[in-house]
């Protein structure tokens, strides 16, 4: 019986490991499906890592590294290279490897830090032929930076997201030709210093307003037509544009990987596609924990550290003084807001705090974050920007939160 | 007129740069956007990261990056001097790669222990 199991050793899981056994729990044991620890970050070989956790700047590599440093000092077991088939609702975790074949290990907490995987080109059903060449921004990434094969010679990217931006420069320092990038929405997904760095930087033109119709090739892609789109995001006739290129790269969202959740029968978030939590990162299974990107797709993997550092010291509160009780809040989203993390919040006596995570539907300027319980005004936070590419971070101290009956609506007002 | 979008802060403001008029830097809300426009146009740094050649370790590229920034336009010239490198593992984070690498004062350095 182990005290927790993680699941997943990439930074979520390093870090709620590493926070839960600092929080007293003994017997933890990481399960990691791939030979290494460190998850993404592995490829992830540019820098820009860090910079709110460690207050310098580190590639991705490094930033794994030094957790699993950290995790070193610990008794933290890991088993690597092992596949987690299923988890029961009584908390008992099947998995399978090549060494030791099926087990099946009982925990007394399991904190699920799976991270999220990349939306395809099946997701968002682009027209056309069905050619070699068309990748996956990040599995392109994994070719490159891991495996050492050129994905490309001449490239266009869709989607603006940042691993999208990214993978644009690292194609172009490789030799590769990148044509375009090309977005759907007004708005670039990704953050502003990547389309400096990344595409401003070797003169690669983003079309905002634009998308991929048509992609042609017999063997290998050959040709992607691109048109502009009007409000209602469909193709305007007359607008299109010829690409003659080899690759295209999808950089078009990624969707948290909840496979296991599900199975478990966990409550699910439509909006975040992840498990519904409670603002320590408890599921609603009793002792399941979430954290990371299989939760919600954060922007900085700062983030994923800070908030998996949460979950892990609530499940080694779990596993040494049991099931915290208290009265429920609900999370609603007003105008202007996407979704919440937490979507529940439970009143306990020790609590100092709670955190809340949100994104916005669309960019905002000078505005008010307001939360109201029943009409009744709880607190106002003011901002000078907002954009959905952007997460919110909000804190409610326990005074305020105890004004609050049932539930609090979360919404932005922009008559400031 | 140069237009640049600053990075110094997420809001990220739409930059107008005159380097006609003494790189003078209009469209920023905060003073750090001048420096930041005027910088930007004229000595741009970057910090370069790439992988290299590494035998006998799990996986076939080593990341690596530049100890310190780089003059922008000096990114290609340093990007094809990684072509001829092979390293042999173990190699540790920071071990030194290319010493003084195009004349910059940077260092290339493995940024992965493997």
């Amino acid at each position: 019986m182990y005290d927790i199991i993680v699941i997943g050793g990439g930074p979520a899981g390093l870090s709620a490991a590493c926070s839960a056994f600092e929080n007293g729990a003994k017997n933890i044991l990481i399960i990691e499906r791939d030979k290494e620890l460190g998850g993404i970050l592995n490829q992830c070989v540019h820098n820009g890592f860090g910079l709110h956790y460690f207050k310098e700047e580190l590639t991705g590599p490094e930033y794994a590294e030094r957790f699993v440093k950290l995790l070193n000092e610990t008794s933290v077991q890991v088993m690597l290279d092992t596949m987690v088939l299923d988890i029961s609702n009584d908390k008992i975790v099947s998995c399978i490897n090549t060494k030791d074949g099926f087990m099946q290990l009982k925990a007394k907490s399991i904190i699920l830090a799976m991270g999220c995987r990349e939306r395809t080109r099946g997701a968002i059903a682009i027209p056309g032929d069905r050619p070699a060449g068309v990748y996956t921004a990040g599995s392109a990434q994994k070719y490159l930076n891991i495996d050492g094969f050129m994905v490309g010679k001449r490239v266009l990217i869709l989607g603006s997201g940042d691993i999208g931006l990214i993978m644009a420069r690292r194609m172009t320092l490789e030799g590769a030709k990148v044509l375009a990038c090309v977005e759907v929405m007004p708005y670039s997904g990704g953050l502003n210093r990547n389309i400096v760095q990344c595409l401003n930087d070797f003169d690669i033109p983003l079309y905002l307003s634009h998308t991929i119709i048509d992609i042609q090739g017999k063997n290998r892609v050959e040709k992607v037509i691109v048109a502009k789109v009007g409000e209602d995001r469909k193709p305007i006739k007359g607008t299109e544009m010829e690409f003659e290129c080899d690759t295209v790269l999808l950089s078009v969202g990624l969707i948290p990987e909840n496979e296991l959740t599900k199975g478990a029968g966990i409550n699910m978030d439509m909006r975040t596609s992840g498990a519904v939590v409670y603002e320590n990162m408890e599921t609603g299974l009793e002792g399941v924990f979430a954290c990371g990107n299989v939760v919600h797709v954060h922007d900085l993997v700062d983030y994923v550290t800070q908030e998996s550092a949460r979950a892990g010291a609530a499940a080694a509160d779990y596993v040494l003084n049991g099931e915290k009780n208290g009265e429920i809040i609900t999370l609603k989203n007003g105008t202007g807001v996407t979704y919440t993390v937490p979507q529940k919040i439970r009143l306990t006596d020790n609590m100092k705090n709670a955190e809340i995570f949100f994104r916005v539907n669309k960019v905002f300027g000078l505005s008010k974050i307001n939360l109201t319980s029943n009409g009744e005004k709880i607190a106002s936070f003011k901002r000078e920007h907002m954009a959905p590419g952007e997460m919110e971070h909000i804190i409610l101290p326990k005074v305020l939160l105890d004004k609050a009956k049932n539930e609090i609506l979360v919404e932005i007002d922009n008559e400031v | 007129m140069k237009e640049l979008i600053c990075i110094v802060c997420p809001k990220g403001c739409h930059l107008k740069v005159d380097e006609n008029n003494d790189y003078k830097v209009t469209g920023n809300s905060c003073e750090k956007g001048v420096d930041y426009g005027k910088n930007e146009l004229i000595n741009p740094m970057r910090v370069i990261t790439s992988t290299v050649k590494i035998d006998g370790a799990l996986h076939k590229r080593c990341p690596v990056k530049t100890s310190t920034s780089i003059p922008k336009g000096k990114m290609m010239e340093i990007v094809k001097e990684l072509d001829s490198i092979t390293l042999k593992s173990p190699v540790n984070v920071g071990d030194v790669v290319i010493k003084n690498v195009s004349n910059t004062g940077a260092d290339i350095v493995v940024t992965k222990s493997m």
